[in-house]
C-alpha cells in the first residue's frame, strides 16, 4: 500500500519485468536470475540482500548497465536500455548511474582529484572544469586536503569516500552501490553510511547491495534475493509513515 | 579530452619506466640503423654519381684501331686511323652535341727548378664542355689558338701543386718537352676517375699545337681517340649506330672486314656502377627496416602484456562511462607515443652514428630529409601498425570480467 502511495509521488526509475538470466557453462545451463518483478521510485534507498550466489550481484550488474539479461525488460528512467547501443550504455553509466564497489576500485597510479574527475573525460569536460568540479566533490567528502595523494596513501574509508565523490561527479540520478562496506571496520563502515544517507536527502536515489542487516537497516527499503529471486521486499517502517505524511 | 588521454598514455609509461625504455630500445635501433644505412647508402649513391658526372655523361670513345707490324698487333689506339676530319664528320650527325678529338701523350713539364711528368692532352675547347670540367681561374684556349697551334696551357691541380707551389701559375711560363708554354687557366680539381686514375695530373693544351709539336704523330691530322657526346641517353643507341656506318663509309671498310676503329659506350660503365650502388642501399635498407619490423612487434608484445596488466582498470574506465573507442584510443595513443619517441631517440642516434661514419670513415654519407621523415613515417605507423590489435583487445574487454579480472 505504501509503495502505491510513493508512486503517486514519485517518477519511476527502475522498472524491471520478468528478467531472466542464464550463464552457460560446461556444466549446463545456470539460472542466475529467474523472473525478478522490481520497480523503484526516484529519491528511494534500496538495499538488496541474500546469500552468496543469490543473484544479487548479477541483477546490480544488469541495473548499472554491465550486463545484459537473458529475457526480460529494464526500463531505467523511462529508457529501454535493452534497445540502447554500446555507447549510449557507455554514456549511461557515465551520466545516470554511480558506481562504489566494495573494492573501492580507483585507479592506483591515479592522484585522488584526478581519479574523482576522470568520469568527466569521457563526458567530454574541460580540464579547468574537471579540477574545479572534482575539488569541490572532494571538499563534500572531507578530503579537501588529500587531493594531490595517492591512493596507496590514504585509508580504506577515505579511498570510498573518493570512490563516492567520483561517482557523484556527474550528477547521477542513481547510484549503486555494490557492498560499499564489505572491507572496512564497523565504525568507517558508519561513517560511509551516513555520507550515503546524506545524499539520499539530497534526492539521489540509491541501491545498496550487502549481507549485512545492520548495514542495509539504513535504507528505506529491504529487497532480499534468494536463489534468483526476489523472496522478501518491505519497506521499514518509520521511513514507510515518513513518505506518507509527505504524500498527505 | 585528447590531451588528457595524451597524458594517460604518458603516465602509464612513467609507471613501468624500465619496461617502457626496453620497448622503446627496439624501436631506437631500428629506426637509427635505418637512418645510418640509408645514409650511407645514399652517400655512396652520391659519390658514384658526382664520378659519372666528373666524366661526363652520355659518352662514347671512338678509339682508333690496332695495326700490325711484322706480325705484332699493337692495341687499340695506336694506329693513325681516326683524323680531326672524322671527328668534324661526327660532329654533324644527329643527335651529336659535342665531339672532341684528343690525342695523349707522356711529357715531362717544367717550371723553374721543378719537374713534374704527366699526361699531356691536346684537344679542343669542346673537351672541356664534354666533361663539364671548368676552370678554377684563368680562362680556355680559343678557335684561334686552335687555328694557329699557340703555346698555351690549362694545368690541373696535381700538375700545380707539383710545380708551381704556392706561386699564382696564371700567365707564367712552362716548358713541356723543351717548348715554352704560357699557362692560361687552372683546371678545377675533379678527383679520382672511376678506375681511381687522378684526373687532375694532366695538362689540357690545343689539339693542333700537341699534334705539331709535342707528340708528333706520325700523319698530321690523325688522333687518338674522338669523345662524342650524345644530346639525349635515349639517342645513345641511334649515335653509336650512326657513328659506325658513317666511319665504316669514310674508312672505305667492307662489310664482313674488320673495323679500324673501336666506338666505347662509357654509360653502360657509369650505369652499372650507379646500379651496383643503387642495390647495395636497398639491401641496407632492407636489412634496417627488418630491424624496425622487429622493435614493432616488441611494442606489440609489450602492448599485449600491458592490456592483460591492467584488465582491471579497464573494467574500471567503462564502468564510469569510457566508451569502446576512448579504450582504443588509450592503448593506441601509448604505442604511438612509445614508437614516436622511440623514433626521435632513434633519429639523433642514427644522423649522429652517420656523422661518426663521415669523420672515422671518410665516407660520404647524405641524410636527406627524405629518409627522416620516411623513418619517422614509418614509426608513427608501425605503433599504430602494432598498438591496433592490443588496444582493440582491451577495447572488446567485456566489463564485468574485467572488474572481476584480478
Amino acid at each position: 500500500m505504501a509503495q502505491s502511495l510513493a508512486k503517486k509521488i514519485n517518477k519511476n526509475l527502475v522498472d524491471v519485468r520478468d528478467l531472466h538470466k542464464d550463464y552457460y557453462t560446461v556444466a549446463g545451463t545456470i539460472s542466475v536470475l529467474k523472473q525478478v518483478n522490481f520497480s523503484m521510485d526516484t529519491g528511494d534507498y534500496v538495499a538488496i540482500m541474500g546469500p552468496s550466489g543469490s543473484g544479487k550481484s548479477t541483477f546490480m550488474n544488469i541495473l548499472g548497465c554491465l550486463d545484459q539479461p537473458t529475457s526480460g525488460e529494464y526500463a531505467l528512467d523511462g529508457n529501454q536500455v535493452a534497445k540502447l547501443s554500446a555507447n549510449a550504455l557507455a554514456q549511461t553509466r557515465n551520466q545516470t548511474i554511480g558506481f562504489v564497489f566494495q573494492g573501492f576500485n580507483l585507479l592506483s597510479r591515479v592522484n585522488l582529484i584526478d581519479n574523482v574527475a576522470l568520469p568527466l573525460v569521457y563526458a567530454g569536460v574541460e580540464k579547468t572544469e574537471r579540477q574545479a568540479r572534482a575539488k569541490v566533490l572532494l571538499k563534500k567528502v572531507g578530503l579537501e586536503l588529500h587531493m594531490q595523494s595517492m591512493p596507496n596513501q590514504i585509508s580504506g574509508g577515505q579511498q570510498q569516500r573518493v570512490a563516492i565523490a567520483r561517482a557523484l561527479i556527474n550528477n547521477p540520478r542513481l547510484i549503486l552501490a555494490d557492498e560499499p562496506t564489505g572491507n572496512l571496520d564497523s565504525s568507517t563502515s558508519e561513517e560511509i553510511m551516513a555520507l550515503f544517507s546524506e545524499l539520499n536527502q539530497d534526492g539521489i536515489s540509491i541501491i545498496l547491495v550487502t549481507h549485512e542487516t545492520e548495514i542495509a537497516a539504513h535504507a528505506s527499503r529491504q529487497v532480499r534475493f534468494l536463489d534468483g529471486r526476489i523472496v522478501q521486499d518491505e519497506r521499514s517502517k518509520e521511513i514507510t509513515s515518513r513518505l506518507s505524511m509527505e504524500a498527505s | 579530452m585528447f590531451s588528457a588521454m595524451l597524458g594517460e598514455a604518458w603516465r602509464a609509461m612513467g609507471a613501468n619506466r624500465l619496461r617502457t625504455f626496453l620497448t622503446m630500445l627496439g624501436m631506437v635501433i631500428g629506426v637509427a640503423s635505418v637512418v645510418l644505412m640509408m645514409a650511407v647508402g645514399q652517400g655512396a649513391q652520391e659519390s658514384v654519381k658526382q664520378s659519372i658526372n666528373a666524366m661526363g655523361s652520355n659518352l662514347f670513345i671512338v678509339l682508333s684501331g690496332s695495326f700490325t707490324a711484322g706480325g705484332v698487333r699493337s692495341g687499340s689506339g695506336n694506329s693513325s686511323t681516326l683524323t680531326v676530319v672524322d671527328a668534324n664528320a661526327i660532329s654533324e650527325l644527329d643527335g651529336v652535341a659535342n665531339v672532341a678529338p684528343i690525342s695523349t701523350g707522356g711529357g715531362q713539364a717544367v717550371f723553374g727548378s721543378n719537374n713534374w711528368s704527366t699526361t699531356i692532352t691536346g684537344t679542343t675547347p669542346a673537351y672541356l664542355n664534354i666533361r663539364s670540367w671548368e676552370l678554377e681561374d684563368g680562362f680556355v684556349f680559343s678557335a684561334s689558338d686552335m687555328r694557329s697551334a699557340t703555346r698555351v696551357a690549362l694545368v690541373g691541380k696535381t700538375v700545380v701543386d707539383n710545380i708551381f707551389g704556392d706561386i699564382d701559375p696564371i700567365g707564367k711560363t712552362i716548358r713541356i718537352k723543351q717548348n715554352p708554354f704560357i699557362v692560361l687557366g687552372v683546371l678545377k680539381s675533379k678527383g679520382q676517375s672511376l678506375d681511381g686514375r687522378d684526373q687532375d695530373d694532366t695538362i689540357v693544351i690545343p689539339l693542333t699545337t700537341a699534334q705539331r709539336k709535342i707528340l708528333g704523330n706520325q700523319f698530321a691530322g690523325s688522333v687518338r681517340q674522338i669523345i662524342v657526346q650524345a644530346t639525349t641517353p635515349e639517342m645513345m643507341p641511334m649515335v653509336e649506330q650512326n657513328i659506325n656506318a658513317l666511319l665504316h663509309q669514310r674508312h672505305k671498310i667492307r662489310d664482313g672486314a674488320d673495323s679500324d676503329f673501336f666506338v666505347r659506350n662509357l654509360t653502360a660503365v657509369a650505369n652499372s656502377a650507379a646500379e651496383t650502388t643503387r642495390t647495395m642501399s636497398l639491401l641496407l635498407g632492407a636489412i634496417a627496416s627488418v630491424s624496425l619490423l622487429v622493435g614493432g612487434i616488441g611494442i606489440m608484445n609489450i602492448m599485449l602484456v600491458s592490456v592483460t596488466e591492467r584488465t582491471r582498470e579497464i573494467g574500471i574506465r567503462m564502468a564510469i562511462g569510457a566508451r569502446e573507442r576512448d579504450i582504443l584510443l588509450q592503448f593506441l595513443l601509448e604505442a604511438i607515443v612509445i614508437s614516436v619517441i622511440g623514433c626521435l631517440i632513434g633519429l639523433a642516434l642514427g644522423i649522429s652514428g652517420a656523422m661518426l661514419v663521415n669523420k672515422l670513415a671518410q665516407a660520404a654519407v647524405v641524410i636527406s630529409g627524405n629518409s627522416v621523415l620516411i623513418a619517422f613515417g614509418v614509426a608513427a605507423s608501425v605503433g599504430v601498425f602494432f598498438g591496433y590489435y592490443p588496444a582493440r583487445k582491451a577495447a572488446r574487454l567485456n566489463p564485468i570480467e574485467a572488474l572481476r579480472f584480478q
